[in-house]
C-alpha cells in the first residue's frame, strides 16, 4: 500500500510532468488562460492517463514488442474520443474554449510516455496510481500557471475579479505570456533545486 | 475559391496564427531541436512534407469514409492512425531510396507521429473547411494550402530560434536559466514580435 501510495505522489512534486519532466507543453500553455479552462483541461487529460494507463498495463503482455507504439496510440485515441464525446454533452461552453486541444490530448507526450515508461512494466494498480499522480501532478501544474496567467491577464480568478488594484497586464493572456510564465517558472524552479543541491 | 482566400490563409498560418508562438502546436520538438540551424531546418523540412501530405490524406479520409459512413466522431482514432501510417512508411521508403537524405532527416520522423502540428492541422483543416459535416468549396485546395502554409509558419519560427539561439549560446546567462526557461522566454519575446502582425486587416 505504500509503494503506490508513493507512485500516487511522485507525480505530483519529484517527477512533475510539466515542471521537472517537461513534457505535454502545448496544452500546458495554449489552455492556461483561466483557471477553469486549466481545470478541465487536466481532468480530461487525468481521466485519458488513468484509462490508458489501466488498459495498457492490462494487455501488455499480449501486445508484440514491434508494433506497441501503434497500439498504445489507439488505445490512448479511444480514451480520448470518450473524453471529447463527454466533453461535448455536458459542457459545451468549456468544449468550445479548448477548442482543438481536446483531440491532441492524443498526441500529449505525458499520455504516451507512461504508457511506455510506466504501464508496459508494471501491475495494473502500480499502474492505475501512477497515472492518477501524472494526472493530478499536471492538473496542479496546470492550474498554477493559469492562476498566475489569470490573475496578472485578467485581474480575475475563476472569472471572479479579485480586488481592482491593478489594470491587468493583458500581455499574460496572450501566447507570448503563456511562454514568459513558463520560462520564468521554470527558471525558478531551476534554481530552487540547484540551492538544495 | 478566390485567391483573397488564399492570401488569407497564407498570412494567417504564417504569421498572425503561427503554428508555433501562437497556437503551441509542436513545441517540444521547437525546443528540443533548435539549438542550431542545420538540424533545426532539415526537422522544418521533415514537418512541412509530413503536415502537407497528412492534410491531403486525412481530408480524403475524412470526406470519403467518415462522412458517408457516418462515422465522424472517430476522427481522433483514424488521423492519428492514417498519420502514424504514412510517416511510418515515409521513412521507410527513404531508408530505401535515398540514405543519404535518410541519415538528414530519418532521425526525426518517428518525432514527427508524436508532433502535435500535424494532428493539429489535420483537425484544424475539419472544423474550418467542413461545415456541418459539408465539405465547404473548395475544401481540398484549402487543406492543402493550409498544410503547405502551416509548414512555412514552422520553418520560419525554427529558423529564427535557432538563429538567435546560436548566437546567445556564447553568452553569459544565469545558471538556473540555462537551457530550457532561456528557450521559452525568447520565444516568449518572439510570439510578442509576431503579435504585431494581428493588425492585418482584409
Amino acid at each position: 500500500m505504500k509503494k503506490l501510495f508513493q507512485e500516487f505522489i511522485k507525480g505530483i512534486i519529484r517527477e512533475n510532468p510539466t515542471f521537472v519532466l517537461v513534457l505535454g507543453l502545448c496544452p500546458t500553455l495554449a489552455v492556461s488562460v483561466s483557471v477553469a479552462n486549466g481545470l478541465g483541461m487536466g481532468i480530461a487529460a487525468t481521466f485519458v492517463l488513468l484509462g490508458s494507463s489501466v488498459i495498457i498495463s492490462l494487455v501488455k503482455k499480449f501486445i508484440p514488442d514491434q508494433i506497441r507504439i501503434p497500439c498504445y496510440i489507439v488505445v490512448i485515441a479511444t480514451f480520448v474520443t470518450i473524453a471529447e464525446l463527454c466533453m461535448k454533452a455536458y459542457s459545451p461552453v468549456l468544449d468550445r474554449a479548448l477548442g482543438i486541444y481536446v483531440p491532441l490530448i492524443v498526441v500529449n507526450c505525458i499520455v504516451l510516455g507512461r504508457a511506455e515508461a510506466f504501464a508496459c512494466k508494471n501491475s495494473v494498480a502500480a499502474s492505475f496510481f501512477d497515472g492518477l499522480g501524472m494526472g493530478v501532478g499536471f492538473t496542479l501544474a496546470l492550474m498554477f500557471i493559469s492562476l498566475i496567467r489569470e490573475f496578472i491577464g485578467a485581474g480575475k480568478i475563476f472569472g471572479h475579479t479579485l480586488i481592482n488594484a491593478f489594470e491587468p497586464v493583458a500581455v499574460f493572456g496572450m501566447p507570448s505570456g503563456a511562454l514568459l510564465v513558463i520560462g520564468l517558472l521554470l527558471g525558478f524552479f531551476n534554481y530552487l533545486k540547484r540551492r538544495k543541491a | 475559391m478566390n485567391l483573397r482566400d488564399f492570401l488569407t490563409i497564407f498570412i494567417s498560418c504564417v504569421f498572425i496564427y503561427n503554428v508555433i508562438l501562437s497556437r503551441f502546436l509542436g513545441l517540444c520538438s521547437f525546443i528540443a531541436i533548435s539549438k542550431e540551424t542545420k538540424p533545426a531546418l532539415a526537422m522544418s523540412g521533415a514537418v512541412m512534407f509530413v503536415i502537407t501530405m497528412s492534410s491531403v490524406i486525412t481530408w480524403f479520409v475524412y470526406r470519403f469514409l467518415l462522412l458517408p459512413f457516418d462515422l465522424a466522431y472517430l476522427r481522433t482514432i483514424s488521423f492519428i492512425l492514417v498519420i502514424a501510417a504514412f510517416v511510418q512508411f515515409v521513412e521507410m521508403v527513404i531508408r530505401k531510396v535515398s540514405p543519404h537524405l535518410y541519415r538528414a532527416f530519418g532521425i526525426y520522423l518517428p518525432l514527427i507521429t508524436v508532433n502535435c502540428a500535424v494532428l493539429g492541422v489535420a483537425v484544424l483543416n475539419i472544423d474550418m473547411f467542413f461545415i456541418n459535416g459539408k465539405a465547404v468549396a473548395g475544401s481540398f485546395y484549402y487543406s492543402l494550402f493550409q498544410g503547405i502554409c502551416v509548414g512555412l509558419g514552422y520553418t520560419l519560427a525554427m529558423l529564427l530560434m535557432s538563429g538567435i539561439r546560436e548566437r546567445i549560446e556564447l553568452c553569459n546567462v544565469p545558471e538556473s536559466f540555462k537551457e530550457f526557461p532561456l528557450a521559452f522566454i525568447i520565444a516568449s519575446i518572439l510570439s510578442l514580435s509576431f503579435m504585431g502582425f494581428n493588425g492585418f486587416k482584409f
